[in-house]
């Protein structure tokens, strides 16, 4: 009985394998057409597995790219900060005109005259006087205090005069040594360069760029770090598959797509969550700074992160997530472990 | 095929797990490697496979010396060898057809080399009609042909199994050596590890044994 039934199965295995060998002589071989393709699907199947298995697992993935989101978002955020910052500094055009703050007890007489011998220095291209009441009048305008200064009951304001001196901005040394000579007439409180507290905000504005640099930096390295984690854990859950995969000749590439693509696809999904959350954050901000610029004669309009900046905000990091896949797939494939 | 020349191989921690082996399998050939657990046969089949390399001594694998190999080449020379595990080593997230298409896809075959070989590897195990079930769907002997399937889908010129039969009941053990038969017939080089004494006089091929890491017959 047992032998007859082995003997069957003989029979069969034989027959099976007759009718393949018939089956292979008549679709013979694969064309170079057919491995092309083959490749595409690879890629294609590696692509789409690996956003299947984000997807499978939601909270691991939405808790990650919420971090990745987070951080990323601080980047993009520093970066607009700073783009509007530059914005609101360009409306300032450095120019070499002086002004002269006069003594309180400078009459405007005085005042006028002293505005008369000064347009006759040679050095000097014009002069313009704004007096106290003048002053006063541009303060209430456009600082957004007009109502405290009608508390006051004597005008702080001095009186200035504005020198456009004949020397351009390029004459450091005697556009200086005007503001020295003007400083020690008696009338003279203080002369102040226009150009000099523009190059302070300038410089401070240049530190904050710095640092904001240097923050991005360190939350650029955060991505990485984050990203480089998850795929060693996705990498540790898989490695049976990896061994197999292994076992039957897969080359060290085959075993690291599936991973680079998942690095991807967490890189861009934190990418396109990120440029959601500052978007909702400024669409927030925007109504009270807009009103705060009104208040300033409103040139100012809040500037959202631009298509360019979408653009690179989105591919930086997902090449943040290829990279830190790559690094720790190839780091996990050269320890012993894997081999 | 498969030459091993006076191979030794040490660990550091248990010493010498294989010492001075050589013996040839030749193109065709069909053998079984046997002796007691702890013998050296899953040493000299890691050796085969290039998990591992030799301490001293040569393996020589379709004339390729795997001591020389290189890292990169391994991949290569692993693909002219089909293997079988005792457990079998599926991908149990992934349907028949997905396991046993790995070594293809692998390999970079287009679509419809895959279908048509994985088809007729399906066929060859008796196991057409099963492709889209999961291998917890399948019985163990099932789960074993899927194996097979997956090392021979591939038409490696060396088959390697190693305790195939382990976990079957002889009548599978039977059929299983069956197929291993048909192979050899078409010029595959079969190596077999089993401790299977039964099955082995039964069949009575060459049988390599090795006792303390040394072969004492072949």
């Amino acid at each position: 009985m047992k032998y007859s039934k082995k003997v069957q199965t003989r029979k069969n295995v034989r027959d099976n394998s007759l009718k393949q060998t018939k089956k292979q002589t008549k679709i013979a071989g694969g064309d170079f057409i057919d491995k092309l393709h083959a490749y595409r699907d690879l890629h294609a199947h590696a692509l789409f597995s690996s956003l299947g298995r984000i997807v499978a697992e939601p909270f691991n993935s939405i808790m990650t790219i919420s971090v990745l989101a987070i951080a990323i978002s601080f980047v993009s955020g520093f970066h607009i900060l700073a783009v509007n910052i530059q914005q609101l500094a360009g409306h300032i055009e450095a120019s070499n005109q002086m002004s002269l703050f006069l003594r309180d007890d400078v009459s405007d007489v005085h005042a006028t005259k002293l505005a008369e011998s000064i347009r006759q220095n040679i050095s000097v291209q014009n002069v313009k006087l704004i007096t106290r009441e003048e002053a006063a009048a541009e303060f209430q305008t456009y600082s957004g205090f007009g109502a405290a200064i009608n508390e006051l009951e004597k005008n702080p304001l001095p009186i200035v005069l504005q020198v456009l001196p004949k020397k351009s901005l390029e004459d450091r040394r005697g556009l200086e040594a005007l503001q020295k000579e003007f400083q020690q007439s008696p009338e003279v409180d203080v002369a102040q360069m226009d150009l000099q507290w523009i190059e302070r905000l300038h410089s401070i504005i240049s530190i904050v760029t710095l640092f904001t640099s240097l923050l991005n930096i360190l939350l650029g390295a955060a991505v990485l770090l984050i990203i480089g984690n998850t795929v060693r854990i996705e990498l540790h859950n898989r490695r049976e598959e990896v061994v197999i995969e292994k076992l039957v000749g897969a080359t060290n590439s085959f075993i690291r797509r599936p991973f680079l693509y998942a690095g991807f696809w967490i890189g861009f999904i934190s990418g396109v969550s990120a440029w959601f959350i500052v978007t909702v954050l400024m669409l927030i901000v925007r109504q009270g700074i807009e009103r705060l610029s009104d208040l300033y004669g409103g040139s100012f309009h809040l500037l959202f992160l631009s298509l360019t900046d979408t653009l690179a905000l989105i591919t930086i990091s997902s090449l943040l997530g290829i990279l830190a896949s790559w690094v720790v797939i190839s780091y996990q494939m050269h320890s012993t472990k894997l081999k | 095929m498969i030459n091993f020349d006076a191979v030794t191989k040490r660990y550091p921690e248990t010493g010498d797990v294989l010492r001075n082996v050589s013996f040839h399998l030749r193109k065709g050939e069909i053998a079984f490697l046997t002796g007691h657990s702890g013998a050296g046969k899953s040493t000299l089949l890691r050796l085969i496979t290039a998990m591992e390399r030799s301490s001293r001594g040569r393996v020589i694998l379709d004339g390729q010396d795997l001591g020389l190999a290189k890292e990169h080449q391994l991949p290569f020379i692993r693909r002219k060898m089909g293997v079988i595990y005792q457990d079998y080593k599926l991908l149990y997230d992934r349907t028949v057809f997905d396991n046993i298409a790995l070594p293809l896809i692998i390999a970079g075959y287009g679509h419809h080399e895959v279908t048509r070989r994985v088809r007729a590897a399906l066929d060859k195990v008796n196991l057409t009609g099963k492709e889209k079930k999961y291998p917890l769907a399948l019985s163990g002997g099932e789960q074993q042909r899927v194996g097979i399937a997956r090392a021979v889908v591939n038409k490696p010129p060396i088959i390697i199994a190693d305790e195939p039969t382990g976990n079957l009941d002889p009548e599978l053990s039977a059929e299983i050596m069956i197929l291993f038969e048909q192979f050899q017939q078409v010029g595959v080089t079969v190596l077999i590890a089993s401790h299977d004494i039964s099955l082995i006089t039964q069949l009575n091929h060459r049988v390599l044994k090795l006792d303390h890491g040394q072969l004492v017959a072949s």
